[in-house]
């Protein structure tokens, strides 16, 4: 190679804000899940402070069990939003799945269930996630070929979904003991010490390694930053754009599937009407974990301690005595801190 | 005008690495080209100069992918070409560093650097799940940008929304040298830059052109083009008016080309090379 004769005094501008408060920005921006983390460390200290039952084992189980539905939808929320979409349909498109699967196992006898074929539980369980991961790509699908919003094609496919879930079965909860053992499998616990580990939850936290993995090893993963960050730029660079996000909507679709699945095992049965709010709390959970609402940063390790503080806010409030709308209203005061904080972070390369 | 400086001694038989023949893209009823024609010869630095919507970008935009000509043709070492996407266009050895510079700010410097063709893993892992090698991308990227003499600048992993804008515009030069094996293109690389961060991206521009690469340099910065060019392409009207050379007219007469208060007769043109590529190495 030819010796250069660029300037080296190139590296002279890159020295960074040396006050305390422009290193921590920096080092916010560049760790993005120290804030969760923070937040969530401090919380589980006051709360412990506030009523030692909170850090008990068998209360910390409890959390885990109430951050298992959320939690894993919000992987699929995270990647949806990672690259600059929201998707307001994961609730109704788990209750889709998780319907489909609960039909699909009841045995023939029972009365007024749609299907009611009797089908092994395994069959029935891959036809409910593959319904999700349809219901997924049908929101890429619209949203990729028709130019349409994210926000506008998923507030349409929440209403559609869950009109499908009514309308196809017939607003029945199935209940547990009509279902296969299969099926409520994610519901089945472990003991670790006293400290009991739903099947569910372990499911859950394989999927956050394996797509934190997926997204900073792969080159989807790096893709679907792109795509977020600017998609412009990702297109010029020859990455296809509408396939990227496509594929991002029906892997959330496979997400939201087993989501349902673990659904069942957690609440014991199968209902039209299980968290109504899911939607929204996934958003919530996201949002406080880091990831950007503009696309493009965020980690799953974020999104995981997002649920997990959500969680562990409602949780300790309860125990602090507080009556629920404040648990509401500090959840509220949450995610206006963590987009703030974002937005903050976000100006270091101003 | 000499005739040294159509033919200079040596350079008869040079033939041109990219060629545009009647070029037309229109917009509607925009017209982008009108029959534009253009000649870029190994190793040296082509400027395109033009008033707003003489065509200049319609026109580099058509080697670079982003737009298919209506008709005309197109040639790069002299077998014809069409290209109907950046990512063709790049198979075919051109790189491109767009004003907007197409990188992703969130993402590092090494994963800008491959954007859009990471290097995977070999085996099963990186054909089937596409898994990066992170680790030869890290290397190579820090090679490249040591190759630019920029290495001193990187820590690698950076996120390149931290980088002021002369560093990322280094960042996508380094991209386009490091992947350009036939011609780099430049639009308008220092037009949101300081002085100083400008003479740094201009002098990543000579050190291309002394390891030989030609390089197509998009600017409305004249005493810039006159620095540094070895030949000055003047678009008017969607067409090549002109092309001169920064010994043979003044900026005033470049000026005055792009405005059609002047007309140069073919003769005094410079439409063949004036510079012996340099070899790399």
């Amino acid at each position: 190679m030819t010796t250069s004769t660029t300037a080296p005094d190139l590296a002279e501008e890159f020295g960074t804000d040396s006050t305390l408060i422009g290193r921590i920005q920096s080092t916010l921006h560049r760790y993005p899940y120290l804030s969760p983390l923070t937040v969530l460390l401090v919380a589980m200290v006051i709360f412990t402070l506030l009523n030692d039952r909170f850090i008990l084992a068998t209360n910390l189980s409890l959390m885990s069990q109430q951050a298992v539905i959320v939690g894993t939808l919000a992987i699929a929320q995270t990647l949806v939003i990672l690259t600059a979409g929201i998707d307001l349909s994961i609730g109704a498109i788990m209750v889709f799945g998780q319907m489909m699967m609960a039909n699909l196992a009841v045995s023939a006898d029972a009365a007024n269930v749609q299907f009611a074929w009797g089908l092994p539980w395994f069959i029935a369980l891959a036809a409910g996630v593959l319904i999700a991961v349809i219901a997924g790509g049908f929101n890429g699908f619209l949203i990729t070929q028709f130019n349409l919003p994210p926000f506008i094609v998923t507030l349409g496919t929440l209403s559609i979904f869950t009109a499908l879930s009514l309308i196809l079965f017939k607003a029945r909860t199935i209940q547990g003991r009509e279902l296969p053992g299969g099926l409520k499998a994610m519901g089945e616990t472990a003991s670790l010490g006293s400290f009991r580990l739903m099947a569910g939850v372990g499911m859950m936290l394989a999927l956050y390694a394996l797509f934190a993995y997926v997204l900073r090893n792969t080159a989807w993963g790096t893709h679907v930053y792109a795509v977020g960050d600017d998609p412009e730029a990702a297109e010029l660079s020859g990455i296809s754009t509408r396939r990227v996000l496509f594929s991002v909507y029906a892997v959330a679709g496979l997400i939201i599937g087993v989501a349902g699945w673990i659904t069942i095992g957690r609440v014991g049965s199968a209902s039209p009407n299980v968290a109504p709010n899911i939607n929204l709390d996934s958003i919530t959970a996201v949002v406080i974990g880091g990831t950007s609402l503009f696309g493009g940063r965020g980690t799953m390790v974020g999104t995981l301690l997002g649920a997990l503080i959500v969680t562990v806010v409602e949780n300790g409030l309860a125990l602090a005595g507080l009556d629920q709308a404040y648990r509401v209203l500090a959840v509220g005061l949450l995610v206006i801190a963590a987009v703030a904080l974002d937005q903050w972070i976000r100006r270091v390369d101003a | 005008m000499s005739d040294t400086i159509d033919h200079p001694t040596g350079l008869d038989g040079l033939a041109p690495i990219l060629t545009g023949r009647g070029l037309v893209k229109t917009f509607g009823r925009v017209v982008g080209l009108n029959g534009a024609d253009i000649d870029l010869f190994p190793g040296e630095v082509l400027a395109v100069i033009g008033d707003n919507g003489a065509g200049k970008s319609t026109l580099i935009k058509c080697f670079s992918g982003a737009h298919v000509p209506d008709s005309g043709e197109m040639t790069v070492d002299g077998q014809q070409v069409e290209f109907s996407s950046t990512h063709e266009a790049r198979a075919g050895g051109i790189e491109t560093v767009f004003q907007t510079l197409a990188v992703a700010p969130a993402l590092d410097i090494a994963s800008n650097l491959y954007l859009g063709r990471e290097i995977r893993k070999e085996g099963i892992l990186g054909q089937l799940f596409r898994t990066l090698d992170k680790k030869r991308m890290r290397t190579q990227a820090g090679q490249h940008l040591q190759d630019l003499g920029i290495g001193t600048l990187q820590d690698i992993t950076q996120a390149v929304e931290t980088l002021s804008g002369g560093q990322r515009q280094a960042v996508a030069v380094a991209r386009a040298a490091a992947f350009g094996s036939k011609v780099i293109i430049l639009d308008e690389p220092t037009a949101a830059l300081g002085v100083r961060e400008s003479a740094r991206v201009l002098q990543l521009i000579d050190d291309l052109r002394n390891r030989g690469m030609p390089v197509i340099l998009i600017s409305h910065n004249m005493p810039q083009v006159f620095e540094l060019a070895d030949r000055i392409h003047v678009q008017r009207l969607g067409r090549r008016a002109a092309v001169i050379t920064p010994d043979s007219h003044s900026m005033n007469d470049a000026v005055a080309i792009m405005t059609g208060a002047l007309e140069v007769p073919d003769d005094e043109q410079t439409l063949g090379p004036v510079r012996v590529p340099a070899t790399e190495g």
